[in-house]
């Protein structure tokens, strides 16, 4: 329940009053809430909970933690160099 | 090292390891706070991967287990009411009350449903004028985002037959009372991604300089959890106590500002009572004064049922950290998932429930001794 889950913006429109929208979440597309972020754009990525989009994920920052972890990795690569490391 | 092939990144995953292992030089216990990293942690045996000398502690950062059982009693009479249509999450389902749970009331005929978003609740309300349609909205600063605007909503559409039974808690008091809890072993926190998606990460500073202890906020992914196990560990090992946020493609420091605004709106802080744990001051939200109109727990007078803990579930050790689930005596045999004794072995995100999908029935010293 309290997991998020990140999909796509697909479109955006109002209801009752507040600011809805289709999330794509790999192929299965849902309503979801996008009252919380007002300047969310279709083709942006969100993490969704209960049917709310809570902060948005642009694709260079979705990539970004990755990146840091190839950083690290070479580094530590580097660092280890000659050091012996446990099984 | 079968589990590591399933990581997503498994090269990745493997040097994770080999530079955890090289920065530990000593015995740490971190505690990872929400049950979505539990789960990632069992699922993918990372508390097996990484050097014995590291030990995570699982925290309470379940909704489903800490809502305390005053609380599930009460949607258990509401949702028995003829005139009520009691929406829920579906791990609610199942959480025993002291005498049953909502599947039950739901066979015996009460209008039980299970609901994606409480917007939908909000909905029902106005396709079915004649019901009284009740949400029960737990969660901890996640889901209370939504639980707030349902009601904005529900107040927008002028919905008379609209209330909610609201039981949300709160992090940062969490990590306080942990912290101040003499039988305390916590070093470090993994803190929960997404919470701080929505409340930024500016609660977390004053606990670190309080209580010197390390705060990685940290996300949900395998990788994700490893990375802040790093993180929290190169401090251990050096010897600060910082904030630091190992999740940045999902927090911001200043978090949801929109969702901020209308949390304070519609709720306020409260002691909680924390199912297993006991009262937390000022670790929960209730509705507003003025949005009391919409609050099942006064609309349908059941404040008053008190009710006690069975005494066979040991879940509130396992909430705090003092026992893993195998070591429960009940674990595994009277007490699985299809008849939880406690809320930990209900929700998927409960670390009793993990233990036992994942087959971890054997406590890990008696696994190290067998070695
Ligand atoms: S295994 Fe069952 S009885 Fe034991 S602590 Fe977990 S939920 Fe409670």
């Amino acid at each position: 329940m309290c997991l998020g889950i990140p999909g796509k913006v697909v479109e955006i429109y109002e209801a009752a009053g507040a600011r809805m929208g289709k999330v794509d979440f790999d192929g299965i597309v849902k309503e979801v809430c996008l009252a919380y972020l007002p300047e969310i754009q279709v083709g942006d990525y969100t993490i969704v909970h209960v049917g709310f989009a809570i902060t948005r994920l642009d694709e260079t920052s979705a990539r970004e933690t990755l990146t840091m972890f190839h950083r690290m990795g070479i580094l530590e690569e580097e660092l280890n160099a000659g050091e012996e490391v446990s099984p | 090292m079968k589990y590591l092939d399933e990581f997503r990144d498994p090269e990745l995953a493997g040097r994770l390891f080999e530079e955890i292992r090289r920065l530990t030089t000593r015995p740490w216990a971190l505690m990872e706070v929400c049950g979505g990293q539990t789960h990632s942690i069992i699922r993918n045996g990372i508390d097996q991967l990484l050097p014995p000398a590291i030990e995570l502690i699982h925290g309470p950062g379940c909704p489903v287990c800490v809502t305390p059982l005053e609380v599930i009693d009460r949607a258990l009479a509401i949702a028995a009411r003829p005139e009520v249509t009691f929406c829920s999450f579906g791990d609610m389902l199942r959480v025993p009350g002291s005498s049953q749970d909502l599947f039950r009331v739901k066979s015996a005929g009460g209008d039980v449903r299970v609901v994606y978003s409480p917007l939908d609740a909000v909905k029902l309300a106005q396709q079915l004028p004649e019901r009284q349609v009740v949400f029960f909205g737990i969660g901890f600063e996640t889901t209370a985002p939504a639980n707030a605007m349902a009601v904005v909503q529900a107040e927008r559409l002028g919905l008379h037959n609209f209330s909610m039974l609201v039981s949300h808690v709160l992090v940062p008091p969490a990590i306080s009372a942990i912290m101040e809890s003499p039988q305390n072993r916590v070093q470090a926190f993994l803190a929960a991604g997404h919470v701080c998606s929505v409340m930024g990460t500016w609660q977390y500073e004053p606990l670190v300089s309080r209580y010197r202890v390390p705060i990685v906020v940290t996300g949900f992914e395998p990788l994700d959890v490893l990375e802040g196990v790093r993180r929290a560990i190169a401090q251990l090992e050096e010897g600060r106590a910082e904030l630091e946020n190992a999740y940045p493609r999902a927090v911001r420091p200043e978090g949801n500002r929109p969702a901020q605004q209308v949390l304070e709106q519609v709720f306020e802080v409260t002691d909680r009572n924390w199912r297993g744990i006991g009262p937390i001051p000022g670790s929960g939200w209730r509705l507003r004064e003025r949005y009391r109109a919409f609050d099942a727990e006064e609309r349908f007078a059941v404040g008053h049922i008190r009710t006690d803990e069975s005494p066979l579930c040991h879940s509130g050790e396992v909430l705090q950290g003092l026992l893993k689930p195998n070591q429960c005596p009940a674990f595994g045999k009277e007490c699985t998932p299809r008849t939880p004794l406690g809320a930990t072995m209900v929700s998927s995100e409960g670390a009793c429930a993990a233990y036992f999908q994942y087959g971890r029935f054997i406590p890990v010293g008696a696994v190290e001794a067998s070695r």
